[in-house]
This record gives structure tokens, C-alpha cells and sequence, in this order.
């Protein structure tokens, strides 16, 4: 009887090779993957920012066009708006505070499928996106390549509003419209710890 | 224990040949092709160049075949013209090259978010700018040595052929879905510009 070939020693060495440690230097300019990287991970680094931004997109799903595309447009711009004032030293009071109010509000609208008109949307939105933005402007740590930093900061912000809109597609199904709003409920639960945690 | 087959070991050491540890020195200023696609990977490895290009190439589309096609001649003409002009010895201080490009991110990636119905001599000049401010920017950044006509035209003709992929790829847009996508783009590119401004009022020049 013919013995049937085992290509398991083989797999093992070419696993043995992909396990060998080398360091990818590609884009070695001292700093520069530095700054994408912590861009990018800027705004996912609190959950906060987090819950208030996926509650942006999935109200904005909820609200319908012209909410949903005019959210996405505007939001990184206010933010980045926020991100100059903190860069260039402005004084902003109590924008702990604004922000785990971001969560509880954008949180209660979600729950409730609060439908203002769409100024009241924007305007709310925005004044939130600034505080937002506000916070990661004057956190920023210097040595950092602006450029990049700035890109991976813009892009994780875009991504998450993406996010939240995505998941908030749900809202055509009558399960969906309960899954967005338990989501609501649990976005303003969370942005109520963290008014506790700034007000302590 | 089973021999390992030939093809195996031939798979094996191909493998091994091509995951070696060795190190990938991307910004190299002389990537060892020659000095023209010295220009490419300088341009195509620069985000302050190719960023803006794409968002006014998109804007330069959405805004029709006539407009795309103004500035598909003016941008590369001219970002040749000022690479010239510093490889003759044209300073410019970085900081205001810094704080010209923060704000051509900023005004070209306004214009394509707002989806602004802008003159075509407008948008123009605002390409004429750009390519001023970075066709200066690029010449200075590179080391002297390896500066050549070939490396400047390696760059205008990166600048040609994104620029025409770019206006090429929203002159036919007519889904509203991805007009969107294109102004989202506008907005992130602006947000950036914003960013970058805010940094250079605090830390000074920001990228060459």
C-alpha cells in the first residue's frame, strides 16, 4: 500500500520562517509612523469619544438623509475646528463635562429617535464635535509629525462616524429600530458614568 | 516520519528566500531606479503632495470635463516651472511652505465638501498655488545630489497621471451616495489642513 505524503514538516518550517522575528523598518523618518499610528489610535483611546461618535452616525441613520450625509460632511470639520482651538491654546471650560454630556444627550436621542429639525441636529452636533475635538487638540504631545498625526487623528474620527452609520443601516427592520434604541439606552448610560467621573 | 516532497522543499526555500528579515529603506531619497523615479517615489510617499492633488482632482471633476481639463495642463506646467526656479536657487522660507500648504488643504478641501460651484478661474488659481507652494517644497526637501530634471519630471508626471485618475474618477459620478463619499473626502482633507494649521501656530513649521 502506498504511503500517503504528509506535507505537515513542511508547513511547520514555513510557519517556523513567517514566526522569524525581524523588525519592518519601511518608512523609517524618525517619528513619522509614530504620528499615524497615535492619531489613529487618539481618538479610540477614550471610550467617551468613542460612544459619542458611533451615536452621531447611528442618529444620523436614524434622522435619514439629508442627516446622514450632511453629518459625516460637517462633524470632522467642527472637530477639527475644536482641535485648533485646543492646539493654539484657547481656553475652554468644562470640556469633561461637555463631553460625557455628549454621550448622555446623543445617547437619549438615539433612545427616544428624537427628530428636531435638522439645524437643531447640526447645531447640536456640532457643539459637541467641538468639545470633542477640543480635548484631542490639547492633549496633542509635540515631537509628533503633524501631518500624519493629523491624517490617522482625521481618519479613526471618519471611520467611527462610518461605523456608526453602518450599524445604524438596521433601522429599516422593526427589530433594527429596537436594537439602535437599546443602543441609545446603553450610550447614555455610559456618557451618565462619565458625568459622574467629571463632576467627582 | 514522512520525507518532505521536492516541491515542498523548493515552496520551502522560495518562502524562506522571500521572508528573509532584511530592511526596507522606503525613503530613501535615491531609491537606486534612477533619478525619474527618484520623482515618483518622492511624490507618491508625500502625503502633503498627493493629498491635495487628489482632493482638487476631484473637486477639478465634479465640476466638469472643462475645468478637469484646465487643470490638468496648468498643475503639472507649473509645478515643473517652480521646481525649476529652485533648482536655480529659489528660497523660500519652511514655514511659510508649511503654512501655504495647511491652507491650501484647508481651502481645496473646503471648496470639494461644500461641493462649491466655483469658477473654473478660481479653482485655478488655487491649483496654481498648490503648485507653486509644493513644486518649491519638493525641491527643497530633496538633498541637492540627488536633485535632477529627471526627479522633477518624475514628479510632474506623477502629478499628471494622479490628478487625471482623480478628475477622471467624479467627472461621471452621478450616484448621490458617491458624490458624498468624494465631499467626505473634502471635509477629512480640510479637517487635516485645520490640524495642521493649529499646529504650526503652536509648534512652528510642520513639514517641508
Amino acid at each position: 500500500m502506498r504511503e500517503k505524503k504528509k506535507p505537515v514538516p513542511i508547513a511547520l518550517l514555513a510557519v517556523l520562517v513567517l514566526l522569524l522575528p525581524a523588525e519592518a523598518t519601511a518608512h523609517i523618518v524618525k517619528g513619522e509612523a509614530i504620528g499615524f499610528v497615535s492619531g489613529l489610535e487618539h481618538p479610540i483611546s477614550g471610550l467617551d469619544h468613542i460612544i459619542a461618535m458611533v451615536a452621531v452616525g447611528l442618529w444620523g441613520a436614524q434622522l435619514g438623509a439629508p442627516a446622514i450625509w450632511l453629518l459625516p460632511v460637517t462633524f470632522p470639520l467642527i472637530m477639527a475646528c475644536g482641535g485648533f482651538l485646543g492646539l493654539i491654546g484657547v481656553p475652554l471650560p468644562g470640556s469633561e463635562i461637555a463631553i460625557a454630556l455628549s454621550g448622555v444627550c446623543l445617547g437619549a436621542a438615539v433612545l427616544s429617535e428624537f427628530r428636531p429639525p435638522l439645524w437643531i441636529a447640526a447645531v447640536l452636533v456640532g457643539m459637541f464635535g467641538l468639545f470633542h475635538g477640543y480635548a484631542h487638540g490639547a492633549e496633542l504631545p509635540p515631537g509628533q509629525n503633524a501631518l500624519l498625526y493629523s491624517m490617522g487623528f482625521v481618519l479613526a474620527t471618519g471611520l467611527l462616524h462610518v461605523t456608526g452609520i453602518t450599524i445604524g443601516l438596521v433601522h429599516r427592520w422593526h427589530c433594527g429600530r429596537l436594537f439602535l434604541r437599546g443602543m441609545g439606552a446603553a450610550i447614555m448610560c455610559g456618557g451618565i458614568y462619565f458625568l459622574r467621573a467629571a463632576l467627582a | 516520519m514522512s520525507r518532505p516532497t521536492q516541491r515542498g522543499l523548493v515552496y520551502t526555500a522560495i518562502a524562506m528566500a522571500t521572508l528573509a528579515p532584511t530592511s526596507a529603506q522606503a525613503h530613501l531619497t535615491a531609491t537606486g531606479m534612477g533619478p525619474f523615479y527618484d520623482g515618483i517615489s518622492h511624490f507618491s510617499l508625500s502625503p502633503e503632495d498627493f493629498l491635495p492633488v487628489i482632493a482638487l482632482g476631484f473637486l477639478a471633476g465634479l465640476r466638469g470635463t472643462r475645468t478637469a481639463r484646465a487643470l490638468l495642463a496648468i498643475l503639472p506646467l507649473i509645478w515643473f516651472v517652480a521646481g525649476l526656479l529652485t533648482m536655480q536657487g529659489l528660497v523660500v522660507p519652511n514655514v511659510v511652505l508649511s503654512s501655504a500648504t495647511a491652507l491650501l488643504f484647508l481651502v481645496i478641501g473646503g471648496l470639494l465638501a461644500a461641493n462649491a460651484k466655483a469658477p473654473l478661474v478660481l479653482i485655478a488659481a488655487v491649483g496654481a498655488t498648490l503648485a507653486i507652494v509644493r513644486g518649491i517644497a519638493d525641491l527643497t526637501g530633496i538633498a541637492e545630489s540627488s536633485t535632477s530634471l529627471l526627479t522633477l519630471m518624475g514628479m510632474c508626471a506623477s502629478v499628471f497621471t494622479i490628478f487625471a485618475l482623480a478628475a477622471s474618477a467624479t467627472l461621471s459620478l452621478e450616484r448621490l451616495w458617491l458624490i458624498v463619499a468624494a465631499r467626505v473626502c473634502g471635509s477629512w482633507v480640510a479637517a487635516v489642513g485645520l490640524l495642521l494649521a493649529g499646529w504650526i501656530l503652536r509648534y512652528g513649521a510642520a513639514i517641508g
